[in-house]
C-alpha cells in the first residue's frame, strides 16, 4: 500500500497529465491556435495528452500552388500560415499541379516539401511512396479528421492510411434553366432526377433545332465526365472501395452510357452537339444559361459564382442527382494537400498542410473574399471547402445572398448535399483509371457498342491497376 | 613524294602542323561535341537501356525485362491505332506542303518588288506559338460557327464537322498544319530564284510551254530544296505532338470523343505512357521503334532522291 507522501505524488501528477489534457493552448502544441481543439477546449480525439513542442522554420518548397497568381482564397490562407510562423521562408510553384513538372520537381536539386494535387491523383502517387502518410502530422497538430466531408476524406485514404488534408468540395448537382423549361412547356419543379424515362422526354421537348442548326440543348448528360455520377445514379460504383478493382465493363455502366447517349443522339448526333456546345460563351455574360442555349445540365457548384457574376438575373433552379430509386448523390472531388516523402523540413510542411485547411485560414480567405466583392459590388456565392466547420462559418455568417434568392437556394441546396456527396476513392492507378473510363465512353459516343467500348476501357484500367499495385 | 602528298591523311605520319591544326578543330568543336553527348548522344544512349526496363521515375527499384516493352508496343492496339494516324496526316500534309509550297513560292517569283511583304505574310504563322496555333484552329474548325465552315456554306460547298466527326478529324489537322507553310515557301522561294533565267529564254525560243518549262526546267533546278523539305517535313509530321496535344488532350472542356482516338498520335501517346502513367521505360521503347521507323523512311527517301534529285555541278 502506498504511503501518504507517495499517494500524494502520484495524485499531483495525475492531476497534471489531467490539467495539461484540459488546457488550451498550453503552449506545448506549435501553433498560435488549435484549430483541431473542440469548442469547450478539450484536445480532439487524435491528440495525444501533451503533444511535444515542435520547431517551425526553416525553408519551405511548396508544389502546386499560386499565391502571386492566385486568388484571395489563396492568398490568405498562406498569409494565415506565415502570420502564424515568421520563421519559415515558404517558396510556392506559382502554378497549378501538373504531372510532368511535379516529376521535373521531384527529380530537382530542391524537391518540394509539400504539394497541392488533385485528390484524383493521389493513388497514383501514394503507391509509388512519393507522399508522407499523415500520422505523424495529426499527431503534431492535433488535427481531428472528423472536421472533413466524408467522401473527401474517403479520396485520400489508402490502405486506412490518410495521406493529405482534403481543400476544396466540388460537389455536382443539376442546374436547371428555368427559362428553357417555360419555353417549352415544363415545369423545372417537376422535373424528377430519378426518373430517366422523364429526363429524356424532358430533353426532347427542351431541343430547338437539330443538326447544323441546333440552338438549345435539353440535357447535357456531361459524359464523360460525369460518368461516376451516372453509374451510381444506376446502381453501380465504377471502383471498388479499395480502388482495386474497376467495375466499367458492369452492364450498368453501359446501361448508364447507353442512356447519356441517347440524349446526346437526340440533338442530331454527337457532332453537332458536341459543335454546339463549343461555341458557348461559358464564363461570359452571354453564357448558354443566358442565351437559352441548355436546358439542363450537372455541373459543378463554382459554376453559381459565374452565372452570378456575369449574368445575375437568370432563372436556375438547382435539384440534387438522384439514384433511380430516388436517394440523393453528389459527386465530388477536389484538391489536398499532402507532404511529400523524404521532405526535409516535415515540421513545416505539415503544419503548412494542416493550416491551409484549418477553419481560421478558411474563414479569414472567406471574409476577404467578401469584403473585395462587396467593394466591387459582385456577388459572392461563397467558397465550398472540405471542411465542415468552415462551411459552417463561410455559409451561416459571411455568406450573404439575401437579394439574390435564386443563387441563395442554389448555394443552399449544395450545402445540404455536401454531406451525401461520395467520391471515386483513391487508386494506385487513379489516372489511368480516369483516362480509360473517359476513352472507352468516347468511344461509344463515337458509335462503338457501349458495353464493348466499356469492357476495352475495363481491361486497360484493371492492367493498369494492376501493375501500379505490383 | 610531293610536299602536298606529305599532308594527306594516311600517306604517313601526320605532320606538325597537320596536328596543330586537329588540336585547334576539335577545341574549337569541344562545346558542340560536350552538348551534344551530354543532351543528345547520352540521353539517347539512357533512353535505349530504359526500354529493357519497368522504369518509372518515382519508384526506386529497376527490373530488366528484356524485350518485353517491345513485345508490348507491338501488341498495343493504341500504338497501331497512333501509328496509323500520325501516317495518315504525314501521307496528306507532306506533299501538300510541297505543292501548296511551290505554289506559293511560283506566285511569289511574279510579284517582284512586293514579294517582301508577302513572304513576310506567308512566314507569319510559323512564329505564332504552335499551342496558340491549335487552339486558334479549335474555333476555326468548329462545326457550327467556325470560320472555315462559315466560308465553305457561303459558297454551298459542305461544311463537315472537322473536330467531332471521325473521318474529318484528320484532315481539319492537315488543314491546320498547312497554315504554317511559311518556311517551305521561302525555301523554294530562295530556290527558285537561283534557276538560271537563260534556260527559261532559251526553251521559250524552242518553243516550250510553260508547263514544259516548270516540268523540265524548274523542277529539276529546285529538286534539292524539294528534297530537303521532303525529308525535314516528314519527320516533322511523323513526331506532331504541340499543336495536336494543345487542341485535343488539354483542357477538359475542348476535348472531343472522336479526337480522342482520331487524334491519338504517336508522340502523343507516348507522352501520355511517359508523363502521366510514368511508364518511363515503355515509353523509352515507343521512342527507339519511331527513331527506327523515321530512319527507316529516310534512307528509302534518300535511295529515291539518287534518280530523281539533280544538284548542279553533277
Amino acid at each position: 500500500m502506498l504511503s501518504r507522501r507517495s499517494t500524494a505524488t502520484v495524485a499531483l501528477v495525475v492531476l497534471s497529465l489531467v490539467m495539461a489534457a484540459c488546457g488550451g493552448d498550453s503552449g506545448t502544441t506549435p501553433s498560435a491556435s488549435t484549430p483541431g481543439a473542440t469548442d469547450d477546449g478539450a484536445a480532439s480525439p487524435t491528440t495525444p495528452a501533451s503533444v511535444p513542442p515542435v520547431t517551425i522554420e526553416g525553408d519551405l518548397n511548396v508544389f502546386g500552388f499560386a499565391y502571386e497568381t492566385g486568388d484571395e482564397i489563396a492568398k490568405e490562407r498562406l498569409d494565415y500560415f506565415r502570420d502564424n510562423h515568421p520563421d519559415v521562408t515558404v517558396t510556392v510553384s506559382e502554378s497549378g499541379f501538373d504531372d510532368q513538372q511535379f516529376l521535373a520537381a521531384l527529380n530537382s536539386s530542391s524537391p518540394p516539401d509539400a504539394v497541392n494535387l488533385p485528390r484524383i491523383r493521389i493513388g497514383t502517387y501514394i503507391a509509388r511512396g512519393v507522399l508522407e502518410p499523415l500520422d505523424e502530422c495529426v499527431a503534431q497538430t492535433g488535427a481531428d479528421m472528423g472536421v472533413f466531408y466524408d467522401a473527401a476524406v474517403q479520396q485520400v485514404t489508402m490502405d486506412g492510411q490518410i495521406y493529405a488534408f482534403p481543400e476544396f468540395l466540388n460537389t455536382r448537382a443539376w442546374i436547371l434553366n428555368n427559362a428553357a423549361f417555360e419555353d417549352a412547356g415544363i415545369s423545372a419543379d417537376d422535373f424528377d432526377p430519378s426518373d430517366w424515362d422523364a429526363i429524356a422526354a424532358a430533353n426532347e421537348e427542351l431541343i430547338v433545332g437539330s443538326g447544323t442548326d441546333l440552338s438549345r440543348i435539353g440535357i447535357d448528360p456531361k459524359l464523360p465526365e460525369f460518368l461516376p455520377l451516372w453509374a451510381r445514379a444506376n446502381g453501380v460504383d465504377l471502383l471498388s472501395e479499395d480502388g482495386m478493382t474497376s467495375n466499367l465493363d458492369d452492364p450498368a455502366v453501359a446501361e448508364a452510357v447507353e442512356f447519356g447517349i441517347g440524349l446526346i443522339d437526340a440533338h442530331g448526333g454527337y457532332a453537332p452537339f458536341k459543335s454546339f456546345r463549343d461555341t458557348w460563351d461559358f464564363f461570359g455574360a452571354n453564357n448558354q444559361v443566358a442565351a437559352d442555349q441548355v436546358g439542363g445540365w450537372p455541373m459543378e457548384q463554382w459554376y453559381y459564382n459565374v452565372l452570378a457574376s456575369n449574368s445575375p438575373d437568370v432563372d436556375i433552379t438547382v435539384k440534387p442527382f438522384m439514384t433511380r430509386e430516388g436517394e440523393e448523390i453528389a459527386y465530388s472531388d477536389g484538391n489536398s494537400w499532402a507532404i511529400v516523402a523524404g521532405t526535409d523540413n516535415f515540421a513545416a510542411a505539415c503544419q503548412l498542410a494542416f493550416e491551409a485547411t484549418s477553419a481560421p485560414a478558411w474563414e479569414r480567405a472567406a471574409r476577404e473574399r467578401a469584403d473585395l466583392r462587396e467593394e466591387a459590388g459582385t456577388p459572392n456565392t461563397g467558397t465550398f471547402t472540405a471542411n465542415r466547420e468552415a462551411d459552417e462559418i463561410i455559409f451561416g455568417e459571411i455568406v450573404n445572398l439575401e437579394d439574390m434568392p435564386v443563387f441563395q437556394a442554389a448555394v443552399e441546396e449544395v450545402v445540404r448535399l455536401q454531406e451525401s456527396a461520395f467520391a471515386l476513392p483513391a487508386s494506385p492507378a487513379g489516372s489511368e483509371f480516369i483516362t480509360a473510363m473517359e476513352a472507352g465512353v468516347n468511344e461509344a459516343l463515337t458509335g462503338a457498342a457501349p458495353a464493348d467500348a466499356l469492357a476495352n476501357a475495363d481491361q486497360d484500367a484493371q492492367n493498369a491497376i494492376d501493375d501500379a499495385a505490383n | 613524294m610531293t610536299a602536298q602528298a606529305d599532308h594527306l591523311p594516311g600517306k604517313g605520319r601526320w605532320s606538325a602542323l597537320q596536328r596543330r591544326e586537329l588540336g585547334w578543330a576539335l577545341l574549337f568543336l569541344a562545346p558542340w561535341i560536350f552538348g551534344f553527348i551530354v543532351f543528345t548522344a547520352g540521353p539517347m544512349l539512357w533512353s535505349f537501356y530504359l526500354s529493357f526496363t519497368n522504369y518509372d521515375p518515382l519508384v526506386e527499384s529497376v527490373d530488366f525485362l528484356g524485350l518485353r516493352n517491345y513485345e508490348r508496343v507491338l501488341d498495343d492496339r493504341r500504338v497501331h491505332q497512333s501509328l496509323i494516324n500520325t501516317v495518315f496526316v504525314a501521307v496528306l500534309y507532306v506533299p501538300g506542303t510541297i505543292v501548296v509550297g511551290l505554289f506559293l513560292a511560283s506566285l511569289l517569283n511574279r510579284v517582284g518588288r512586293a514579294a517582301g511583304f508577302f513572304r513576310t505574310a506567308f512566314y507569319l504563322p510559323n512564329m505564332t506559338p504552335a499551342v496558340a496555333v491549335g487552339a486558334l484552329f479549335l474555333l476555326l474548325l468548329n462545326g457550327q460557327q467556325g470560320l472555315i465552315n462559315q466560308s465553305l456554306r457561303g459558297v454551298g460547298l459542305p461544311a463537315p464537322f472537322w473536330l467531332e466527326e471521325g473521318p474529318w478529324v484528320k484532315p481539319g489537322i492537315v488543314l491546320m498544319l498547312l497554315w504554317s507553310i511559311g518556311g517551305t515557301v521561302v525555301i523554294y522561294f530562295a530556290a527558285l530564284r537561283n534557276v538560271p533565267v537563260e534556260q527559261y529564254e532559251a526553251s521559250r525560243l524552242d518553243g516550250a510551254t510553260a508547263w514544259q518549262q516548270f516540268l523540265h526546267i524548274t523542277i529539276p533546278h529546285i529538286s534539292g530544296a524539294i528534297f530537303f523539305t521532303l525529308i525535314i517535313n516528314t519527320i516533322y509530321a511523323l513526331q506532331l505532338f504541340t499543336e495536336i496535344y494543345a487542341m485535343f488532350f488539354g483542357q477538359q472542356q475542348a476535348q472531343s470523343a472522336a479526337a480522342q482516338s482520331e487524334a491519338l498520335f504517336y508522340v502523343v501517346y507516348l507522352f501520355q505512357q511517359a508523363f502521366q502513367n510514368f511508364n518511363m521505360g515503355y515509353a523509352s521503347a515507343m521512342a527507339w521503334l519511331l527513331f527506327v521507323v523515321i530512319v527507316a523512311i529516310t534512307i528509302i527517301q534518300v535511295r529515291v532522291s539518287r534518280r530523281f534529285v539533280y544538284y548542279e555541278g553533277e
